[in-house]
């Protein structure tokens, strides 16, 4: 008899199989529904998840790795179509904060090798990136983002060198939030709905919430879910 | 620097320094010296190990105190530093950055203390004898010169948060204490950056909001004290400068491998860039 804990591990790798052939045969619609209706089987997931991100440190690394597609899919979009009007300044940050992101995406696919999720797909429809506001303004939510999951996540790491590595890369998305608060504003850099002003302390979500939130970047057909 | 020497003028002033600052060593000792106290006051963290038998080296209540007590420490130093800046007429001229970063650091101070103390611990008090932003006369003018300021606050800063990501390890798997210390963590490196954008948007410093360098395993020298020399482009094993990057497929530059990730600082090497300040 299989331990729950063998059954998501295999789980997981039917996932990646199931990945790999339907995407390969171009029929990744119809993998995507087996996918999901096993993962509601034997997972705790939510209900719009359709791609597991896998369980302990794997699935962390995962949650990781799917966040900073999302940034450095974002960074990638803004500086080749920079804002109107974009100070070169700006351009400078940008450029600079998207390869951050693209180096940490590319450091968690060849990190976590085989173990690694597909590339998702993602949708910015809703941002308007001819404007600076709209720009800056998500760009601040997918940096708080992205500090909120890895703190809120942390304890959750079994491999104290993994959470090495999360530890290393969340205050980079700190730094980076502080500094696109600052472009917003001058001074909001720990804003009142990301730093408590009664404790000093940075809001942290766990992944449901920060998933909730991410997957509306996310093209319907690579929503994610976490069961760690 | 001599890093035996530092801590042994730490402990001239201040006997348990070391026990407070290497949790390691103080449990270890703690289990022959008073074990029972230490095996009552771990029980609700033992407890919660049964169901957490992956995490092999759970910390006892007592590393946690002591890692809890190393923030403080710091804490101490940033909360004393902005107190005393913007206690000083005429000094600081950039409120809406200065402001916020002396509330949290004093707001730290206050939630360390109270969490240290939940636990059943003993908070550290601010250094009695004070502190010695000058670090012994190597910044006679912190408290005179505006830009002198700034760049002891970056220093600070940037120490702050290696020196908590230093510790995280030991707080592994404790939710409740290490979400706090990767909140505040987090809060550090916000005013960090600030530091820095402030530094180089309004000052013309050369520098970033991240630390970057230019070389493989320099340091990045911007702060008014840094001697750090943490930057790497190694992480977790994976060779960052091999990585594919916007500009080549099978490359990453130096800059970007440096900036991309914050590295941690041990006990010790956070002591040595803070213990000049500490009279």
């Amino acid at each position: 008899m299989k331990t729950a804990s063998e059954l998501n591990t295999g789980n997981v790798n039917l996932h990646r199989r199931s990945f790999l052939r339907y995407a390969g045969a171009g029929i990744a619609g119809a993998g995507l529904l087996a996918v999901g209706a096993s993962c509601h089987k034997d997972h705790n997931v939510t209900p719009s998840g359709t791609i597991s991100l896998g369980t302990g440190d794997i699935g962390i690394l995962n949650y990781a790795y799917a966040l900073e597609q999302l940034e450095a899919a974002f960074y990638t979009q803004v500086v080749a179509t920079p804002y109107s009007g974009m100070p070169s300044v700006e351009l400078t940050f940008l450029t600079d904060i998207r390869d951050h992101e693209v180096c940490h995406r590319n450091f968690f696919k060849a990190a976590l090798g085989a173990s690694a999720i597909q590339s998702l797909s993602v949708n910015f429809s809703k941002i308007d990136f001819t404007s600076r506001t709209s720009v800056l303004t998500y760009a601040k939510a997918f940096e708080d983002l992205g500090v909120t999951a890895y703190d809120g996540v942390g304890y959750k790491i079994q491999n104290v060198a993994y959470l090495a590595i999360a530890g290393s890369i969340v205050s980079v998305e700190a730094r980076h939030a502080a500094l696109i608060g600052n472009l917003l504003q001058n001074g909001n850099f720990v804003s009142s709905d990301q730093v408590s002003t009664s404790n000093g302390l940075n809001v942290s979500n766990d992944p449901a919430t920060v998933l909730a939130t991410a997957n509306t970047f996310l093209s319907a057909q690579t929503q994610v879910s976490a069961n760690f | 620097m001599n890093l035996f020497g530092i801590i042994e003028e730490i402990e001239k002033i201040d006997p348990d320094f070391q026990d407070r600052i290497n949790p390691r060593r103080d449990a270890i000792k703690n289990i022959t010296s008073f074990g029972s106290k230490v095996a009552v006051a771990a029980l609700p963290f033992a407890l919660g190990s049964i169901f957490k038998k992956a995490y092999g080296a759970a910390a006892s209540t007592t590393d946690v105190i002591g890692v809890l007590n190393f923030a403080l420490t710091l804490e101490h130093l940033e909360a004393a530093f902005y107190n005393q800046g913007l206690g000083t007429s005429g000094l600081v001229t950039d409120s809406s950055y200065i402001t916020p970063i002396q509330t949290d650091e004093n707001n730290h101070v206050t939630f360390l203390t109270s969490v240290i103390t939940s636990l059943g611990g003993t908070p550290v008090a601010a250094n009695a004898a004070g502190y010695d932003f000058t670090a012994g006369g190597t910044f006679p003018t912190v408290f005179s010169n505006y830009q002198t300021f700034l760049a002891v606050a970056e220093t600070l800063e940037d120490t702050g948060v290696r020196a908590y990501k230093g510790q995280a390890g030991t707080l592994a798997g404790n939710q409740t204490v290490l979400t706090a210390a990767l909140s505040i963590h987090a809060v550090e490196a916000r005013h960090a950056s600030a530091i820095r954008y402030l530094r180089m948007s309004k000052y013309g410093v050369s520098i970033y909001p991240w630390i970057t360098s230019p070389t493989a395993s320099g340091s990045d020298v911007s702060g008014a004290n840094s001697n750090d020399t943490g930057n790497t482009t190694v992480q977790g094993g994976v060779n960052i400068l091999t990585l594919a990057s916007v500009e080549s497929s099978s490359s990453t530059s130096v800059a970007t491998a440096t900036a991309a990730f914050d590295e941690p600082l041990t006990t010790n090497e956070v002591l040595a860039l803070v213990t000049p300040f500490i009279k």
